[in-house]
This record gives structure tokens, sequence and C-alpha cells, in this order.
């Protein structure tokens, strides 16, 4: 091993740690001596547990924020611990809301550039190398870090896969925060949990998703109803996101969630290299699109050169008829 | 309430990027267009400062060649002025060098409040608004559906994974805003003609007092070793649908037990 000691962001959602921090944990098994988890708020013993089933021997907890957002005092923690001279080699975040707030947090006050978008991570030269997935991902960027101090990457869901290592749980450390100034003002006064019917988007079986060659935002429930039949999410493009249709928590790409189903369906998406991003690596990909040279069909493997107001009602009768 | 919103000019996306063969930098030649990513901001900033009762919206922006196409958009959608950091130093600076530009720049301005896209359409590095917020101290709050202003705080809803948040930041502070929150209103005929009188302050890495070691290439600490075609996917089956695209789709998911 080139690396001596990987810290991983541990997200902690529902009583679980998120699975991109446990892909993260196993990919850091294969790349570091030494494996941490950094978390915070209330660590319990299942997640001390789950968290050393994945390969940290360690938790270093911040601990409770008092309702901050995690952004400052997280990276404060983590920070101070560099400071010091017992920081790690290198940092994973994953891709999440906070995991970015974090990373950038951490990069402003260590002075240490961060590469985001990761999609692989890999040893070179006794250090660590990133791999980006460009243009729509019909190209792949390595790149790495040319100076001294812990590496800070920001990695995609789903980049590795979650395979635990067997280990035992994880010996819980606090990892100290220090003063805080009033960078650290903003607070969570309230939370919301929407109802959500079926799987998550980016844990969903099967995702179907709507973009502009639905035509108007009332064509979407059409997305809606088919998902549901095949008991999977619906998704969109940023297109229809961008144009108040559907909420941003829909968005696959880019800028938005990044899926891996067994199937993709995408109904009236043109492909534009922004979506490409977020579902190219789904296992099979079907695409509904009157234009026959629409980009996604370069990575469907079952197109349909048609109209999805014909296509989608069709398939939703054929559907209900199945049963 | 004066608010500066962070906007970048980027090449238009509809063009096929492509990179540098030399410095495997992305290639921003030609005209540079507002990134749509940005007109949320701006929409928010000009509801925002309206709903206060009076204020003003500063434009920040970094780009190369005094480029200042993009900039005129937002100023036509209402913006008052904009400051505009252009400086052949910068070519290949990283997220982390433009926060430190765009921090210096925003400080100029003494905001109340300060917009930006959650990330840029072409770059999409997400992290140069909050990495901005540490230099300047400040909160930030990413990831806005909903932002209003109360007395001397901001509240905001914050998508998270299972909803949203309801956070609260007394000002200034930092606010990313996803795209779709507002709609960007189209820059009216009157509005086109006042961006003219509109000023628009040109400045250099040295007018904002930042080490030139700070950006562009050399500041970045950060390299890009190879650029790799990506493995193809095998390509699919493509029919025109003659009536039976559904039942292909069905067939094609009961092959995969998928129904």
């Amino acid at each position: 091993m080139t690396v001596e000691t990987v810290w991983v962001l541990a997200e902690v959602n529902d009583g679980a740690p998120i699975s991109t921090s446990l892909e993260l944990l196993t990919q850091a098994r294969s790349l570091a001596t030494t494996v941490e988890a950094v978390t915070y708020g209330d660590v319990t013993a299942e997640v001390a547990g789950t968290l050393g089933d994945y390969g940290a021997t360690t938790v270093r907890n911040v601990g409770d924020l008092g309702g901050a957002l995690p952004g400052v005092p997280v990276a404060s923690a983590m920070a101070a611990a560099v400071t010091a001279g017992n920081g790690p080699d290198a940092v994973l975040f994953p891709a999440t809301y906070d995991g970015r707030d974090v990373a950038a947090r951490l990069s402003a006050k260590l002075d240490r550039p961060v590469l985001t978008n990761v999609v692989d991570l890999v040893e070179a030269e006794g250090g660590l190398a990133s791999k980006h997935a460009i243009f729509g991902g019909s190209q792949v960027l390595t790149a790495r870090f040319v100076d001294e101090g812990p590496a800070l990457f920001v990695v995609r869901a789903k980049s590795f896969p979650a395979e635990p290592s067997g280990g035992g749980p994880a010996a819980v450390e606090s990892l100290p925060v220090g003063q805080l100034g009033s960078s650290n003002a903003a607070r969570i006064v309230d939370r919301h949990v929407e109802e959500r019917s079926g799987p998550k988007l980016d844990e969903a079986a099967v995702v179907v998703s709507g973009g502009r060659g639905l035509g108007d935002a009332d064509q979407y429930p059409l997305i809606e109803e088919l998902a549901r039949l095949l008991k999977g999410a619906a998704g969109a493009s940023r297109a229809i996101v961008d144009a108040g249709w559907v909420p941003y928590s829909h968005q696959v790409g880019q800028t938005g969630k990044t899926v891996k189903p067994t199937v993709y369906l995408a109904c009236g998406i043109s492909g534009a290299t922004q979506h490409l991003v977020g579902m190219k690596n789904s296992k099979n990909i079907v695409a509904v699109n009157k234009d026959q040279d629409a980009p996604i069909f370069s990575v469907a493997d079952l197109g349909i050169v048609g109209d999805v107001h014909k296509v989608l009602p069709a398939l939703i009768e054929g559907l209900k008829a199945k049963g | 309430m004066n608010v500066v919103v962070c906007v970048k000019q980027i090449p238009d996306p509809a063009a096929p990027p492509a990179l540098d063969p030399g410095t495997k930098n992305l290639v921003r030649e030609g005209k540079l267009i507002l990134d749509d990513s940005d007109s949320y901001g701006v929409e928010m900033a000009l509801q925002l400062a309206d709903a206060a009762g009076g204020g003003e919206v500063t434009l920040v922006s970094m780009a190369p060649g005094g480029e200042t196409s993009g900039l005129r958009t937002a100023l036509a959608m209402g913006a008052a002025k904009a400051i505009l950091v252009s400086d052949d130093v910068l070519a290949g600076t990283d997220a982390l060098g433009t926060a430190k530009v765009l921090a210096a720049a925003v400080r100029r301005a003494e905001p109340d409040l300060v917009l930006a896209a959650t990330e840029s359409t072409d770059g999409y590095t997400g992290t140069t608004p909050v990495q901005m917020a540490e230099l300047l101290g400040l909160p930030s709050i990413t990831f806005a559906k909903k932002v209003e202003i109360e007395g001397s705080s901001v509240k905001v809803q914050r998508q998270t994974e299972s909803g949203y948040d309801e956070v609260e930041s007394p000002l200034p502070a930092v606010v990313t805003v996803t795209a779709g929150v507002v709609e960007p209103r189209y820059p009216s005929f009157k509005g086109i003609m006042a961006t003219k009188s509109k000023s628009v302050e040109t400045l250099t890495v040295a007018d904002l007092g930042i080490e030139t070691d700070q950006v562009g290439a050399a500041g970045s600490r950060q390299q890009v070793t190879e650029v790799a075609d990506a493995e193809a996917r095998t390509a699919g089956e493509i029919v025109v649908d003659e009536g039976d695209g559904a039942q292909r789709i069905i067939a094609f998911l009961e092959q995969l037990k998928v129904v």
C-alpha cells in the first residue's frame, strides 16, 4: 500500500450509514493500510458495527452539532487534526449535499485543492489518482495532486460496490471541534420528510425518467404511473427540472443523482452530456424518443424511435393487462 | 438589501466541449454566455431586493478576455452593476483559486446576501461557493429551493435526500440555489437598452491584492495525467415504432424478468 491512512466521511441517515459511504470504505480498504470513518451526531453500536464491517478500524466522531449544518463543524474538526499532525493522507467524501459542503470548507481551511465528481480511485506514483467521467462519460480523465497534505476527493455515488470485510466493530473516538466562528451560524430549525411511494431514485431496480419530449408538465404523471407499475422510481432530465415541472430531487445526471438500476427507461430524453453522466452505467437502457439521431440511442440497449405520447400509454395499458 | 450574485459566463453548452491538448483544460474560446444555472440566482436576487423594498443586485464574475456578454444578459434582467475579474494569469485556475478571486471581489461589494448556483454547467465542481464562504468567514446554506429574508436573517428550504430542511442564518450569508426555484424573467427591450448605461467594473488579480501564485495553473496544485476514451457500450437494437414499440419494451422487460 502506498497510502498509510484514509478517512471516509460517513454520513448517517435514518440510523444507518449511507450506501455511498460504505462504497468508499470498501474502496479505501484496497488503497490504504488504515481506514477510518469520520462521522457526527450519535454513533450507535449498530452504526459502529456497520462501519467496522465495511473496513473502518476507528470511527472519529465529531459529536452533536447542535442543529448546525455539518459543513463548518466537521471540516473544522478535520482541519484541527490535520494541523496537529494527526491527519490522514487522503479524505474521501460522498458526493452528497453535506459531503460537498464539508469538503469545500475543509479545502478552504487547509488551502488544499479538492477533486470532485470522482468515479474511480487508483494508486499512482506513491499517492492516489482520481478518475473523472467527462463529456457524457465518453472519456475518462485521470488527475492527481502535485502537493503535500491530505488529498481531498469527492466521489460520486455507485462508483464502487459496497462489500463487507467481515471486520469487527470500529472503535469510537472523539474528533474534537475547536472554536467555531460566526461562519457556523446557520441552524436547521425544522425537517420535512416528503412522502414517497415506491423505492428511492438511487436505489430502485427500475428507473423511469421523463424529459422535454413529454411536451408539457401535465404529461409527467405518465412517467410516475409507469414507474409505479414497474415498482420503480420516477426520474427527470435537467431540462424539465429547470422548467419547474418536477422538483430537483428527481433529477438524474451530472448535477443530479447517479443511478445504476437494472433497467433505465428514458422517455422523451435526448441524452445530453449532462444526463448521460448520471445513468449510462445502468445495466440495461431503454429509450423512447422521436428523434432517431438523439444521443440517448448511442447508449440504449433497446431504442424505440417513436412518439412518447403513443408509446407510453400503450406501454401502461400493456403492463396493466399483464397484471 | 444588497445582494451579490456570482455568475459564470460559459461556452454555449449546446456546442461540443473540448479539452486543450496541451493543458487539458476546458477550451473556453469564442463567445461566452450566461450559465443558465445562474439565471435562477439573478432572478431570486431581484425578487429578494424587491421584497425588501429596495437595494441593489450586483453581479460578480470571473472570465477570460474581459468577457461581458453573459453579464449583459443578467444586467438586462435588472441587476444594477457588475464586477468582472479578468486577467491572463487566471488561465487554468481551479475551484479554490476561483473562490479566492470571487471572495475578494464580493468583499468589495459589501453584500447582505451572496447568491450562487449550486454548480456551474461546464465545470460542475460544485465547491466554489462554499470555499468562497469559508474565505469570507460567512455561513453558507447550499441547495436552496426557497429563500426568504426575515429582518436580518435568511430562511431557506434546503433540499435533503428525503425532503427538505428549514435552515436559518443571520446575514450576511452565502446561499446556493438549485435550478428551477424561480422562473427567470426574460430581459425586456427596456432592460436591454438600460444595460448600456450600467457599470461593469473590470479588475485584475493585482487590483484585488491576490498573489499570482495563488491562482492560475500554478495555484491549482493538481494535474491531469491522462485522458482516455471510456469503454463504449455495445450498440443496442434501435427500431422505428410501427405501433409495436410498447410490446417490444414489454418483451425486453420480460426477458430481464423485470415483469
